[in-house]
């Protein structure tokens, strides 16, 4: 056990467990309960890391999130992850840790020689430079730039971890568990309210944890914490939520926790999630988010072992842990004399406290003399020394001229400092509410709620331990009552000690340095000075926000809770103007940075979108068929047997069907149920057709336009009886059609008594189609006479499939007989396997989607989305047929006639063939006049649909083309990278014109 | 993540449950033969994209499927009122105060 | 105008950067303008910038109820690509193309177009059938576009998993070369210091409160926060905002307003080489000179002018980028904001007089209009100082929705089956 820096007795850290980790490759010991920073700090270690822009040397500044310099990688299971503070990292035994942003090593950095070139680097400076010559900003600047930004390395392979995502309710959610927190969670509590209670700490009790000059109750404030957190432990109505940031605060009191729930453990069981995602709907809130510390803006203030006073006590009382041996305390406010009280009372030789103020309290004054501490009022520290840690630092003098008079010098080993407080507005402003400025407090404060918020404690700047308790209750009751009705006799605790103080200082401290040659960092991460604020201001940049861009102040991972105040005083100063006119940015989501796994969840692999599987889909992967995805679903696209490829598989499986007979599933189609008394009057109105005449038993393909007039959907309509339809659909298109249907059905026409009911999934299809399909399927059917008389094309029956009740469609999407079987989905891989196994036996074949497409191209039956794009009426692709002319109106029929969907000109479906048949278009492709078009000429019309045609034994492509019903018989070019295509234009039915083949 | 009330179901639920289905209360013009383009575009296109209070339609897809009204301020997101398909528009003035609050 | 260069950065290094002027003015406004442009974002901006140095009209005031480059010029994910579908529409984007290639030698300012080159990702047979008409269409029309198997998309991206196993495996991609990203506050910046050298007035904290029509029915004038500025024409460049103005002056447009979410990951050593773009899993990413990655979200469903999104829209993106990097799960966001995005029915802008004589609307960019910030200042300038459109705007007309003459690069994109 060598920690040289650790106190002999006291904090909370563990003594009796004794952790090994390691830094950069160094073994190290802490304890359990330690932070890693405050391990380090155990083992004298302030050096932790390298500034983005400057790769100035760095050390620990804080105890909390807020933590700007040290952020280190984490080695965990081969890989690492980047940029965790050193402050949340909870140790645990075997954690390695590593530097960032340096090289080769943390205390030798090549990348330090930006320190150097500084003078040439301003706020903004790449804006006027890295212009000449041209070709050297992608190939020379960016890429040097690029290599020198950024922090940590990525993680390199896939996260094997998981996430978890739970949804909760509550009455009153309460973020923060400091002393306000906890008392407002247990007067919610008591009052038998729903309560989450949440903090981003392993622990509960906030600034308590670091409390040595209090009391609760005549108690420790530690004890106090301990029997409240058990007190709301035992109770049912209150869940607890350490580990867990409130990040994000939504529209209608919507707020969302990261827990994180393995980080902190060395062996964690793999069955828990690595963090859980609460997005938790809140009747109240309470914030209780408490305040941060503010750093002073004096030159050099950014040297490792330059320190929060706040988190020099907090290390001291709460992990036990030393920062020096001997520690200078600047400050402007009363709570950093407490830390020089506690590290005095420790054993630390305590060298100055150095007050800005001319009158600090005198009741301080008489306990650090009694100390036997130095006291410098009206100081302020003008500089430091030491390369990778202080070593010294000059003090200066406020004179009445407001000039600063060298104060000496003064050895020290770390310097805590303290400018004051900042209450943690974020969460209340990402509720959208408006911060008010203070000027009394030097701060920003809530305003006005526009949510069911509140906010309590040190978070609107109520201070100090006793009024903190009182505020926190009050608020809880008021929340409680408010989102439950709910009250209770609450006995409030009363604390003893823990004052509030006062003072505080905005912006940078006046010194006696070259002000040119010194920089007094405002934004330590990203390396912002109080030069560079000043300099953004002298060019324009008089918005915070551009401020804000220009210098990237507040733009680091602490998103400016740490920088914003001082950088908006310098601004203010610098323009003469109060800071209320200057503004403050947007405080944004997340609170602390958020791991994208959290958003994701569960949310990989098949989990990331649903995949709907059809009932031949495990018979389609034991027969070797490939699959392609259509929206969600997994469909077949073809059957290759051994040694076949995709065009070889798709040209046998053709070359079956017209032949003989093949086997589709078609089950993914949408299906929609129309139902009612005046189920024909709304497909009237839906469709482009007539539906009124159609007879029961019989089909009609429908045309469906969206009012704009131009093509949606389509598909086959069969009428079941008077008042029953059986509606398909396209497969993608399936949902919008039905919410378009009842769309119009609920908002325009609620006249019609109809019943609309998705039943794709209800339904297994078969198609058979073929010239053979009649006898195939004849042994299966009863209850339906198949012959062409008695079952026409464009028919519907019901019936049975193998003794199951099934509607029989004699439609065809492939110009032979066909029939589509369709069967409860319960029996859906009955029917297939039936169908399946006898069909290879007759000589038939199942066919996937590629052989569909080329058989209904053959035929000129369009696709809708692939053939047309939603920019082609009914006309363009020579439906005309479709529509029911005498209609009055139907979805689309208005639309029609405007004027550019009626014009001369327009793009028209028609076929291709190429001069040359064994040329295949490509899909896609454009069409042009001209053999060689010049650059920049408009194309004609392009390829929608090409294949290779087994019937016809030559190519064939569909198309749509400016004026095309007209040019049947042109010559058109498709204009490729290696030479322009001759085709003529042609009719769009390439195979059985008259449709003989249908009617059988 | 609204919190949106369904006056069919008479209860709250999540956003995602519904679908937001664009301004309220545009009728489409029932005379295709009568309407000029004029109206037609009216009907299709323009909307009002009002900073402040809309009237628009919500349909509660994962629930009962129905239409509805609602009163959003497009500022705030809050939603002042719920009302069903075929109810006229509430008017601001009889609005309770504490409406959408 | 002080002419930026590094010589000039190392000469005030040596006066310790105390001699730097501004880099625009903040002036009071003038009683009139021969040109008022509503709007100092990117497109206003850039659109003041060429009216003054290409037509000679320095008579300009920008007018801006914020800060200049606070709309969504400062809040995009700035992409910058060329390869749209229809004729018109690669017109546009490509004249901007040809704009940003020598940007920040225009300006004088850095605006760091880097030609990293977009990809976009096909997953499904439509896609690849989509992505080939683009290139075919793009080819024709001098687009730069080009196709990738999925091994020499891993080879440009080498992030990119083409593991034929996951949800929706990589079939391959259209690759722009051209394409790539620019430092959006910089384009905003060096516009307004560009317009602001050649006499342009650009008056920020100044909400446009009216617009004054003259008998005629013709612009007179805008009444604003500063009060009345008189003006021979008005320029609306407003984006989520312009259906509020435009309401002033009693024009109606095709507009819906809707909040789009972006947002960054703490900035990492470079893990991304280029833009990643896929339209069938909503995701697009890419990584910043700063090392941060950027990421582009949806939009929600609802009309707002809140600049705030829901959680679920965040979610569904992060899904759809882990989905496809499952290395960066680990990484965090550091930053998620939101813009109000202006769509039009056909997903295109209209850039076009209005029916009010002397009105210009520049608007409907939705979720892509970074991309044409010079491009679309170029040809708005063009259309308000000739009162007639530049050839390539013409087909951008809000009379496009009553004749159905439409730009739909939405349905192009259609899915179905």
């Amino acid at each position: 056990m060598s920690q040289p820096f650790r106190t002999e007795k006291g904090g909370r850290i563990d003594r009796g467990e004794e952790l090994t980790f390691t830094f950069d490759g160094e073994e190290f010991h802490g304890h359990k309960g330690d932070t890693l920073a405050s391990a380090l700090l155990a083992n004298g270690v302030h050096l932790v890391g390298r500034s983005f822009k400057y790769h100035r040397p760095r050390g620990i500044l804080s105890s909390g999130s807020e933590e700007p310099n040290a952020l280190v990688g984490i080695y965990r299971n081969g890989d690492q992850t980047p940029n965790l503070r050193a402050t949340q990292i909870e140790l645990y035994d075997g954690l390695e840790a590593i530097s960032q942003n340096r090289f080769p090593s943390l205390g030798f950095d090549v990348g330090a020689v930006n320190d150097l070139l500084s003078p040439l680097f301003p706020a903004g400076f790449y804006y006027k430079t890295f212009m000449w010559p041209k070709s050297f900003w992608d190939r020379v600047y960016e890429p040097i730039i690029r290599s020198a930004a950024g922090l940590g390395k990525p993680p390199r392979t896939p996260d094997q971890d998981t996430y978890a995502n739970q949804f909760a309710h509550c009455d009153v959610l309460v973020a923060g568990s400091g002393p306000s927190g906890l008392a407002a969670a247990l007067a919610a509590a008591e009052t038998g309210a729903r309560v989450i209670l949440c903090d981003e700490q392993a622990e509960c009790g906030g600034s308590l944890l670091s409390e040595s000059n209090a009391s609760i109750d005549g108690k420790d404030p530690a004890n106090w914490v301990h029997e409240t957190v058990a007190r709301l432990s035992s109770m049912e109505n209150v869940t607890l939520l350490p580990r867990t940031t409130a990040f994000g605060y939504f529209a209608h009191n919507f707020v969302a926790l990261a827990e994180r729930v393995t980080d902190h453990l060395a062996e964690p069981d793999s069955k828990l999630p690595r963090e859980r995602l609460w997005q938790v709907r809140a009747k109240e809130v309470v914030i209780a988010a408490g305040a941060i510390e503010r750093p002073m803006v004096f030159p050099e203030n950014d040297r490792p072992g330059i320190m929060l006073a706040d988190a020099g006590r907090t290390y001291l009382n709460r992990y036990g842990v030393k920062v020096g041996h001997k520690v200078l305390v600047a400050t402007a406010c009363d709570t950093a004399w407490q830390a020089a009280f506690d590290l005095a009372d420790h054993g630390v030789e305590v060298v100055a406290i150095v007050d800005v103020r001319e009158t600090p309290p005198d009741n301080l004054i008489a306990i650090a003399e009694a100390r036997g501490i130095r006291v410098e009022a009206g100081c302020v520290v003008t500089g430091t020394l030491g390369r990778k840690r202080i070593k010294s630092a000059l003090l200066g003098r406020l004179m009445t001229s407001g000039q600063v008079a060298s104060g000496g010098q003064i050895d020290c080993d770390a310097l805590l400092m303290s400018g004051g407080w900042t209450p943690t507005v974020s969460l209340y402003s990402q509720s959208r509410g408006k911060v008010v400025w203070a000027p009394e407090k030097g701060a920003f404060l809530p305003g006005i709620s526009v949510q069911k918020e509140r906010s309590t404690g040190a978070s609107k700047a109520v201070y100090g331990l006793q009024a903190c308790l009182e505020d926190g209750y009050a608020a809880g009751e008021a929340a409680a009552t408010a989102a439950s009705g709910k009250t209770a006799t609450i006995t409030y605790s009363s604390a003893y000690g823990g004052e509030a103080g006062s003072g505080g200082i905005l912006g940078a401290l006046p010194h006696d340095r070259n002000a040119s040659r010194v920089k007094a960092f405002v934004d330590y991460q990203n390396d912002v000075t109080a030069k560079d604020v000043k300099l953004a201001v002298r060019e324009g940049m008089h918005s915070i926000e551009h401020i804000k861009r220009y210098t990237t102040t507040g733009m680091a991972t602490d998103q400016g809770r740490l920088s914003n105040m001082n950088a908006l005083e310098i601004a203010s100063g610098t323009l003469d103007k109060p800071v209320t006119d200057v503004g403050l940015t947007t405080f944004r989501q997340p609170y602390t940075p958020t791991t994208f796994g959290l958003f994701a969840g569960i949310s990989r692999g098949d989990f990331f979108d649903a995949v709907r599987k059809t009932a031949s889909h495990e018979w389609v992967v034991q027969h070797g068929g490939v699959f392609e995805d259509v929206s969600q679903w997994k469909r077949a696209w073809y059957f290759p047997k051994p040694g076949e490829d995709m065009h070889a598989a798709v040209e046998r499986e053709c070359r079956t069907v017209r032949e003989s007979v093949g086997l589709f599933d078609a089950s993914t189609l949408g299906k929609i149920e129309v139902v009612g008394p005046d189920a024909a009057e709304f497909l009237e109105r839906m469709y482009t057709n007539p539906w009124k005449k159609l007879a029961p038993g019989r089909c009609r393909y429908g045309l469906l336009l969206n009012d704009a007039g131009f093509i949606v959907d389509d598909g086959v309509i069969g009428r079941l009886a008077e008042d029953r339809f059986h509606v398909t659909t396209t497969t993608g298109g399936a949902p919008n059609v039905l919410a378009t249907m009842e769309d119009y059905l609920q908002t325009e026409w609620s006249d019609l008594n109809v019943w609309l009911t998705s039943t794709t999934e209800q339904y297994s299809v078969a198609a058979v189609q073929g010239p053979k399909a009649r006898e195939f399927i004849a042994p299966f059917i009863e209850g339906i006479d198949l012959s062409a008389d008695a079952f026409p094309h464009m028919s519907v029956k019901e019936g049975t499939f193998c003794g199951v009740p099934c509607r029989l469609f004699r439609i065809s999407f492939t110009g032979e007989l066909g029939f589509e079987i369709n069967v409860s989905r319960r029996y859906g891989e009955m029917m297939w396997e039936t169908l399946a196994t006898e069909i290879e036996k007759r000589g038939g074949t199942p066919y996937g989607t590629e052989t569909m497409h080329v058989l209904r191209a053959e035929k000129g039956y369009i696709i809708v989305g692939q053939d047309t794009d939603g920019t082609v009426t009914p006309y363009d692709a020579g439906m005309g047929w479709a529509i029911g002319k005498k209609k009055f109106d139907f979805v689309g029929k208005r639309g029609l006639a405007r004027t550019d969907l009626v014009a001369d000109g327009r793009k028209q479906f028609v076929g291709l063939l190429t001069k040359d048949p064994k040329i295949r278009l490509e899909e896609g492709a454009q069409i042009t006049t001209s053999e060689n078009p010049a650059t920049g000429t408009a194309a004609e019309g392009h390829v929608t649909s090409s294949y290779y045609s087994a019937a016809l034994e030559r190519t064939i492509a569909l198309a749509i083309v400016k004026n095309g019903h007209a040019r049947e018989g042109q010559t058109l070019y498709v204009p490729m990278p290696e030479g322009s295509i001759p085709v003529e234009v042609t009719g769009t039915v390439f195979y059985d014109k008259e449709g003989a083949q249908l009617n059988v | 993540m609204l919190l949106i009330y369904c006056p069919y179901c008479q209860v709250e639920r999540a956003e995602v449950e519904f679908r937001c289905g664009g301004e309220a209360h545009i009728a489409r013009p029932s005379d295709p033969e009568k309407t000029t383009d004029e109206d037609w575009v009216e009907f299709l296109y323009m909307r009002a994209n009002t900073k402040g209070v809309i009237a628009e339609r919500w349909r509660h897809i994962h629930g009962c499927g129905r239409f509805f009204n609602a009163l959003r301020d497009t500022v705030s997101d809050n939603f002042l009122t719920f009302y069903k398909t075929g109810e006229p528009m509430p008017t601001l003035e009889t609005l309770p105060q504490e409406a959408g609050k | 105008m002080k002419r930026y260069s590094f010589l000039e950065l190392a000469k005030n290094a040596f006066s310790a950067h105390q001699n730097w002027g501004r880099q625009w003015r903040s002036p009071e406004p003038k009683a009139e303008y021969d040109v008022v442009i509503v709007g100092a974002g990117g497109h206003g901006l850039a659109t003041a910038y060429y009216l003054a140095s290409e037509h000679g009209i320095r008579n300009v005031a920008v007018i801006e109820k914020g800060w200049l480059g606070g709309g969504n010029t400062g809040r995009n994910t700035t992409i910058v690509r060329s390869n749209y579908l229809w004729e018109e529409s690669a017109a546009l984007y490509n004249h901007a193309i040809g704009l940003w290639q020598n940007l920040s030698q225009e300006l004088n300012y850095n605006v760091m177009y880097s030609a990293r080159g977009v990809l976009m990702l096909a997953h499904t047979v439509h896609d690849v059938q989509s992505a080939q008409r683009h290139i075919h269409a793009n080819r024709l029309a001098g687009v730069q576009n080009e196709w990738l198997t999925p091994e020499q998309a891993k080879d440009y991206c080498p992030p990119l998993n083409i593991e034929k196993n996951i949800r929706y495996p990589v079939m391959g991609a259209a690759l722009q070369r051209v394409g790539g990203t620019a430092r959006h506050d910089a384009v905003a910046w060096g516009y307004a210091r560009g317009a602001d050298a050649l006499g342009v007035d650009i008056i920020q904290n100044c909400a446009v409160t009216g617009i004054r029509r003259n008998q005629n029915g013709s612009i007179e004038g805008v009444e604003t926060a500063k009060g009345y500025i008189k003006a021979k024409k008005v320029g609306v460049v407003a984006a989520g905002h312009t259906s509020v103005v435009m309401d002033m002056a009693g024009v109606r447009l095709p507009l819906e307003s809707f909040p789009l979410q972006a947002l960054v990951s703490e900035p990492v050593k470079p893990a991304f080489p280029c833009v990643v773009m896929s339209n069938t899993i909503h995701a697009y990413i890419s990584q910043s000179d700063k090392g941060e990655l950027v990421i582009g979200a949806g939009t929600d469903q609802f009309v707002s002018y809140s600049q705030a999104g829901g959680i679920h829209i965040t979610n569904h993106t992060i899904d759809a980028i882990c989905e496809l990097f499952p290395q960066f799960r680990r990484m965090r966001m550091l930053r998620n904001w939101g813009g109000i995005v202006d769509t039009t029915p056909d997903r295109s802008p209209i850039l076009s007089k209005t029916p009010v004589p002397g009105l210009f609307v520049n608007c409907g960019w939705g979720t892509g209009g970074f991309k044409a910030t010079p491009g679309s200042g170029h040809v708005f300038a063009h259309t308000i100082a000739k009162d007639e459109p530049h050839p390539i705007n013409a087909p951008f007309t809000i009379d496009r929705f009553r004749t159905g003459r439409l730009i739909d690069e939405a349905a192009a994109a259609a899915v179905a089956h």
